[in-house]
C-alpha cells in the first residue's frame, strides 16, 4: 500500500517533502561572494579554479527529499556529495541558496536554534565512524543524550535499547579501539539513532567497511528503516549500494546534479553516457522490477506477478512454469499489465556502448 | 672611512640617558606598585609557607607515608612506591630532609601555579591563530632569555624571598605546558570534533567533553616538563632567597665543597625521577582507551 501511495503522489506531484534544497551553491576559497558572480555568469568549474583560484563545490543544487524514505545521493569522489550532506545540518555554510526542513529555512537559524535542531531533529553517521575514542560504546551511544543533559539513568536505558538493536550487547564497556570496523560503525549507527531524530544523515557510512560487512550493515539499515520510517539521506559512491537501499537516487558530478529518479529510472533511462557507463555492470535483473517493463493491460494470461517483483524472480517463475508470458498485478491483486519473457530478457541484457571514446571525459 | 671602522653607535651620553631612563622609570613603577603587587601575591606566599611548614614539621614517617600514598594513587605500581620510599629514606639519612621538604613545597606550588595559568593560556592559543601568533614569541623569550636577566626586575619589584623565586621558576617552567596544551588541542581529530558539532555540542561541551580529554596525553607531557624544568631552576631560585636543596648547592659552588654539591644535586635528581615516573604513569592510566588499539 505504501508503495502504491507513493506512486500516486508521484503522478499527482504532491510528495511530502521533508528537506527542500533550493538553488544551493557552494564556492570554496578566499572570496566566495565575488567568485559567485563568475559562477552566475556561467564560468566552468575548471576556469573558476584556474583563473580565479576558487573551487566550485556545488552548483545550483535543487533536491526535494521526501519524508520517510531513503534518498541516496551518489557520486564519485570530488563530486560534492559529502559537501552537500553537510549543508543539511549546516556543518558547512552555503555560499548561496536555501535548505528548508519542515518549512523552516535552517540557514536563518541562530546558533542556539541550530544546536537544538542538531540535537533533536537530525543526527549523522560518518564515513570514518568519528567515534569518541575516550568514551566507551555505551558513552558513545549516549553522547547525543549527554549533550541534551538528559538524566543518566534514562540515557543509559535508551542507549541500551539501540546497542541491542544494532547487535552490540555485551560490548557496552569496550572502547572503540577494541572493536572491528564493522562494530565501530554499529556504534556510530546506534549513536545516531539514540537521539530519535527524524532525519538521519549518512555520509558514506558503509564505504569504509569490507564488502561482506557492508552488505550486512545495509541489511541492518533496511530492517531498521522498515520499522522506523525515518527520513534518511544516504551518501555513497557505490552504485550497487545506491540501488539496493535507495527509494530515490540523485547522481552528482562535479558539483552538479545530472540525474534524479528511482533506481528503475536510473537503470532504464540513464541521462547521459556518464551514468550509462556507471550502470553497465549492474545486475539489472535484480534492480529492475516487473512494472518497469510491463505493457499496461486490463487482463492477462500466465502466472500473476507482483508489480514490484525483481525481474530475476519473475524470470525464474516464468521458466519454472514453462510459459513465456505473465500478468502483472498490483498490491490488491488486480491485473494491471502484461509482460513477455522476451521483453524481460531484452531488458536485462547488458547495454552496449556506442563508442569507446566516452564523451564525458 | 670612519663610517666603516667604528660602528655608528648611539653616543655614550644618549645611551646612558636611555638606560637611566628605563631604570628610573622601572624603579618608579616598582616604588608605586611594588607594594600592591606584593599584596597581590600575599595569599600565595601564605600557602607556600604553610605547605613548607607542614612538610617540615610533620613527623617524617607520616610524610613518607603520605608521599608513598600519592605515588600509589598516581602510578598503581608497588615497585615505584617502594623506590620512592627508599629514595626518601636515603635523602633523610644523608641529612637533607629539611631542604628536600622545602624544595618539595616550592616545586608543588610552582607546578600548581603553572597548571592554573598554563592550561588556560594553552586553550586560548588553540582557539585562535592570532593569539597563537602573539603568544608564541613571548614563550620563546621566556624559554631562552637567561634566567638572571629576569631575576633583576623581579627582585626590584618584589625584593628577595620566596615569591620572587616562585615567579622566576614559573617564568622558566610554564612555556612547555602552554605549548603542549595548545598542540594537544589542535591535534584533536577534526572528524571527531565534527561529530560533536553534528550532535549539537556547544563550545563548553566540546572543550571539556572532547578536546581536553583527547589532548590529555600532550597536556600531561607538558605538566611533566614543567615539573622537570622547575626542579632545574631550584639552584637559581636559591640565589634570590628560596630555601631548599638549591642553597647548599650554591654554597658548594662558591666554596668548592664537592661532596655537598654532589649529595644535594643527586637529591634533586631523585626528586625529578620520582615526579617524572609517577606523573607519566598517571598520564598513561588516564589513557585506558588506547589499550587494544592494535585491533583493526
Amino acid at each position: 500500500m505504501v508503495d502504491a501511495y507513493k506512486l500516486i503522489e508521484k503522478v499527482v506531484g504532491m510528495t511530502d517533502t521533508k528537506i527542500k534544497i533550493k538553488n544551493l551553491y557552494k564556492v570554496f576559497g578566499a572570496d566566495p561572494k565575488s567568485a559567485m558572480e563568475q559562477v552566475r555568469n556561467g564560468v566552468s568549474k575548471q576556469d573558476l579554479l584556474e583563473k580565479h583560484s576558487h573551487v566550485l563545490g556545488l552548483r545550483d543544487i535543487n533536491i526535494d527529499i521526501p519524508e520517510k524514505g531513503i534518498s541516496v545521493i551518489m557520486g564519485l569522489s570530488g563530486s560534492g556529495k559529502s559537501t552537500l550532506i553537510r549543508h543539511i545540518n549546516r556543518l558547512i555554510e552555503p555560499t548561496e541558496g536555501q535548505v528548508v526542513i519542515d518549512d523552516i529555512d535552517i540557514l536563518g537559524m541562530s546558533i542556539e536554534e541550530l544546536r537544538a535542531f542538531r540535537r533533536n531533529k537530525a543526527s549523522m553517521v560518518f564515513q570514518k565512524f568519528a567515534l569518541f575514542p575516550h568514551r566507551t560504546v555505551m558513552q558513545n551511544t549516549a553522547y547525543g543524550l549527554t549533550i541534551q543533559k538528559i538524566a543518566e539513568k534514562e540515557a543509559i536505558e535508551r542507549s541500551q535499547h539501540w546497542i541491542e538493536r544494532v547487535g552490540l550487547s555485551g560490548f557496552e564497556n569496550h572502547y572503540p579501539a577494541q572493536l572491528s570496523g564493522g562494530m565501530q560503525q554499529r556504534v556510530g549507527l546506534a549513536r545516531a539513532l539514540t537521539t530519535d531524530a527524524e532525519i538521519l544523515l549518512m555520509d558514506e557510512a558503509f564505504s569504509a567497511l569490507d564488502p561482506l560487512i557492508r552488505t550486512d550493515m545495509q541489511g541492518i539499515l533496511l530492517d531498521l528503516q522498515a520499522e522506523l520510517n525515518k527520513t534518511i539521506v544516504f551518501i555513497t559512491h557505490d552504485l550497487d549500494e545506491a540501488l539496493r537501499i535507495g527509494d530515490g537516487i540523485t547522481i552528482l558530478r562535479d558539483g552538479e546534479i545530472i540525474q534524479q529518479g528511482s533506481p528503475q529510472d536510473i537503470v532504464m533511462k540513464p541521462a547521459d553516457d556518464y551514468i550509462a557507463d556507471f550502470i553497465k555492470d549492474v545486475n539489472r535483473s535484480r534492480v529492475l522490477q516487473v512494472r518497469s517493463i510491463m505493457v499496461p493491460a486490463e487482463s492477462g494470461i500466465g502466472p500473476h506477478l507482483d508489480q514490484n517483483m525483481p525481474l530475476e524472480d519473475a524470470l525464474s517463475r516464468l521458466s519454472s512454469e514453462g510459459v513465456s508470458e505473465g500478468s502483472v498485478v498490483d498490491q490488491a491483486g488486480k491485473v494491471i499489465g502484461q509482460i513477455a519473457l522476451a521483453a524481460a530478457v531484452e531488458a536485462i541484457r547488458r547495454p552496449e556502448r556506442s563508442s569507446q571514446d566516452l564523451q564525458y571525459r | 672611512m670612519d663610517f666603516f671602522e667604528a660602528f655608528p653607535a648611539m653616543d655614550r651620553q644618549g645611551l646612558r640617558d636611555l638606560k637611566k631612563g628605563i631604570d628610573s622609570s622601572f624603579r618608579e613603577f616598582s616604588r608605586s606598585y611594588g607594594e600592591g603587587i606584593e599584596d597581590f601575591f600575599e595569599p600565595l606566599l601564605h600557602f607556600l609557607v604553610w605547605l613548607e611548614k607542614l612538610l617540615i614539621n610533620a613527623p617524617w614517617p607520616i610524610v613518607i607515608i603520605g608521599i608513598a600514598g600519592l605515588a600509589w594513587i598516581g602510578s598503581r605500581s608497588w615497585k615505584l612506591v617502594a623506590g620512592t620510599v627508599i629514595a626518601f629514606l636515603v635523602i633523610g639519612y644523608f641529612g637533607m630532609w629539611k631542604d628536600t621538604m622545602a624544595t618539595l613545597a616550592i616545586i608543588s606550588v610552582a607546578t600548581l601555579l603553572c597548571i592554573s595559568f598554563g592550561i588556560p593560556f594553552g586553550i586560548w592559543m588553540a582557539r585562535s591563530d592570532r593569539v597563537q601568533a602573539a603568544i608564541t614569541p613571548i614563550l620563546d623569550v621566556m624559554q631562552t632569555i637567561p634566567s638572571f636577566v629576569y631575576l633583576i626586575p623581579v627582585v626590584m619589584l618584589l625584593g628577595i624571598g620566596k615569591v620572587p623565586g616562585l615567579i622566576a621558576v614559573c617564568i622558566y617552567a610554564i612555556p612547555p605546558l602552554v605549548r603542549l596544551t595548545n598542540l594537544g588541542i589542535r591535534l584533536v581529530d577534526k572528524e571527531v570534533l565534527e561529530a560533536a558539532d553534528a550532535f549539537g555540542a556547544d563550545y563548553r561541551q566540546k572543550l571539556f567533553g572532547v578536546q581536553i580529554p583527547l589532548a590529555l596525553p600532550n597536556i600531561f607531557a607538558g605538566v611533566n616538563q614543567t615539573i622537570m624544568m622547575s626542579l632545574a631552576m631550584v639552584v637559581i631560585a636559591s640565589m634570590i632567597g628560596v630555601k631548599g636543596l638549591g642553597l647548599p648547592v650554591l654554597r658548594a659552588v662558591s666554596n668548592q665543597y664537592l661532596a655537598l654539591g654532589l649529595l644535594n644535586g643527586l637529591a634533586i635528581v631523585i626528586l625529578a625521577i620520582i615526579f617524572d615516573r609517577v606523573s607519566q604513569a598517571y598520564g598513561r592510566r588516564l589513557q585506558a582507551h588506547r589499550e587494544g588499539s592494535g585491533h583493526d
